[in-house]
């Protein structure tokens, strides 16, 4: 089979009416294969989780969605109901953001890891069932778990919580995983742990991961490949390697500029200013145009597109252009100093 | 390394004793609700072996005032009112019980349907359920009960009638808003049906609300009953029904006694549900509490 895992093409949705409305994500496109890891970074609002939403049709029902996404080939948009409900949770699996609301409260861990499992296979026995649930708490290490199996979603710590959700997610051995900011509601530590429970599964089982995060740091040991996403576009895209030390877009690389470095402390974190244009008031040309140190006229008027450079895919006109990340961070530093 | 203590969950079926415990954690006002309750419940089982003279039959001169012998009088056929009114349960409680079962029944899984599907099932069912909120209770109750005939099942059926509407705006508000929490959406994005959703992981976290108001509206049903008997839409005479029974002692004014005896048992009725629902209110329903 030479179809890829996943191929995004072209995806838009948006809300409003059709003519004027809003778009949220406006043409985004990507491939991901088996076995393989795609970060998708970008700030709250940039369409990175309702790009995901559209994939499973979990959209709000006046969303408008238009594209195409092929799951192994078949298209994913416009699916109908019945027949995505049985991708849904069997050969896609989900986990989301918050593990304590993602629970049903009322009904313990291991009868929601048991209904997810028979959902999709009536022939498996509850009896069965439960063991196979024993068998995935025990693979996401959860000490215990022919106990923990009876217990209910409040009585597990956040860290646990997350381990059952993807426990619940690989139960029925999906070739896709999307994982939707896993590890935003824990703690640091925890969420090392998290990433690299999500890296071992996902490459013991061969399935391909999009994980979507507001957090760089997150990506970086993770994902072979990363996509930024701004105002509802891709801006840059490439491997990990070349996003991290090619980055040919402003916004990346303010993106970079503001994590924090363990090996250079006394540097000053830089921020990008302002906040993402909102979806139904986006300016003109580049809608990072506002927000960034490079922008010129002509930024402010015509709308990069996505195009190949040496390293990655930038949609920044004067990609070329950006000088080496230190003279930036020096010139921002100072000339912030300046006008104090 | 220090050992980690080994969890052992307690089974399932001790858990739910636990919810026995929860009657502990009622006010004192509630308690007395319950009690009050559990009385009657006692006086429907045991009254058929209860040493109390014939509810239907003459037990003694009539009019007589309270006395040793008649603790509420005699009345206007010399039947103890006592003994009537304690009968009265027999045919108050089952019916003010299957009433509001009924109406919670109905009005629950409308309500369901409406807050759920959303659309035209929406506005057709809460449409329906505003005319029928736009007539007084009583009114409605009475139009109805009169066009069926009058009797005791009559009357319960003209009571479902009117009081559907309050547990499907109760459960459709309740279902609209925990189909918007995110376990809902994760149960859509497992690949969960839409009646499996409703069922499984929307509606077990809906019940609190109508537990609530359920408890509470027992007594204004029994009250109604007892209205609908007066007026004589309900019970018929000889029946010592309470509504009918003061409905008799009503035009007796000066034996106060007929009437008093089947009033206080419709008050405490009313009151203890009233307790009891409150008091549940404030064990389940944390946003009241102040």
């Amino acid at each position: 089979m030479s179809d890829p895992l996943l191929a995004v093409d072209g995806l838009r949705i948006g809300f409003g009416p059709a003519k004027d409305g809003a778009e949220a994500v406006r043409g985004v496109g990507f491939t991901l294969e088996a076995g393989k890891v795609l970060g998708i970074v970008g700030e709250s609002g940039s369409g990175k989780s309702l790009t995901m939403m559209a994939l499973l049709q979990l959209l709000p029902g006046q969303a408008r969605c238009s594209g195409s996404a092929r799951f192994r080939g078949k298209e994913l948009i416009g699916m109908r109901k019945s027949e995505i409900r049985h991708l849904r949770g069997k050969d896609i699996g989900c986990v989301f953001q918050d593990p304590l609301s993602a629970f049903n409260p009322v009904k313990t861990i291991g009868d929601q890891i048991v209904e997810a499992i028979r959902l999709h296979d009536r022939r498996i026995s509850r009896r069965a069932a439960m063991k196979e649930a024993e068998e995935l708490l025990a693979a996401v290490s959860i000490p215990q778990p022919d106990q923990r199996l009876r217990q209910y979603p409040h009585e597990f710590s956040g860290g646990m919580r997350q381990r059952a959700m993807i426990a619940m997610a690989i139960a029925n051995k999906p070739a896709l995983l999307i994982a939707d900011e896993p590890t935003t509601a824990l703690d640091v530590t925890v969420q090392a742990q998290i990433l690299d429970l999500l890296r071992t599964l996902t490459r013991e089982r061969g399935i391909g991961l999009v994980l979507i995060t507001h957090d760089l740091g997150v990506v970086a040991g993770m994902a072979d490949n990363i996509a930024v996403m701004y105002g509802g576009r891709f801006v840059e895209a490439g491997t990990a390697d070349e996003i991290f030390y090619h980055t040919r877009h402003p916004y990346t690389r303010g993106l970079i500029e503001a994590m924090p470095k363990l090996d250079r402390p006394e540097e000053r974190l830089v921020a990008i200013e302002g906040t993402p244009p909102s979806i139904w008031s986006r300016p003109p040309g580049c809608s990072f145009a506002p927000r960034c140190y490079f922008a010129q006229e002509r930024c402010r008027q015509q709308e990069p597109e996505l195009r190949d450079l040496e390293h990655t895919r930038s949609a920044c006109l004067r990609a070329e252009e950006l000088p080496p990340r230190e003279t930036v961070a020096h010139a921002q530093d100072t000339g912030k100093d300046m006008t104090l | 390394m220090t050992a980690i203590p080994d969890i052992r969950v307690v089974p399932r079926w001790r858990r739910s004793r636990a919810v026995l415990s929860v009657l502990g954690q009622l006010p004192l006002t509630g308690k007395i609700g319950l009690a009050i309750l559990v009385f009657w419940l006692l006086v429907l089982i045991t009254i058929s072996v209860l040493p109390l003279p014939d509810p239907l039959a003459m037990a003694g001169r009539r009019l007589q005032p309270p006395s040793i012998e008649f603790w509420l009088g005699t009345d206007a056929l010399g039947r103890d009112v006592f003994s009537r009114t304690l009968w009265g349960a027999v045919y108050t409680i089952p019916i003010a019980f299957a009433v509001v079962l009924s109406a919670v029944a109905i009005g629950s899984f409308m309500g369901a349907i409406a807050g759920y599907s959303g659309r035209w099932a929406d506005s057709v069912i809460m449409r329906a359920a505003d005319v029928t909120l736009s007539f007084p209770p009583i009114l409605l109750a009475m139009t109805v009960a009169a066009t069926l005939g009058p009797g005791l099942s009559n009357a319960a059926v003209a009571m479902v009638i009117v009081w559907w509407p309050i547990y499907a705006r109760l459960m459709r508000a309740q279902v609209l808003e925990v189909r918007t929490r995110e376990h809902v959406e994760a149960a859509i994005a497992g690949g969960a049906g839409r009646m499996r959703v409703l069922r499984v992981h929307i509606l077990p976290l809906c019940w609190t609300p109508t537990l609530i108001n359920a408890t509470m509206d027992f007594g204004q049903v029994a009250l109604l009953a007892a209205s609908l008997s007066f007026i004589g839409l309900g019970a018929s005479p000889p029946t010592p029904e309470w509504g009918s029974m003061i409905s008799e002692g009503a035009t007796r004014f000066y034996s106060w006694w007929i009437a008093m005896g089947p009033g206080l048992a419709i008050l405490s009725i009313v009151l203890a549900t009233s307790f009891l629902g409150d008091g549940l209110r404030d064990i389940f329903d944390r946003r009241s509490r102040t």
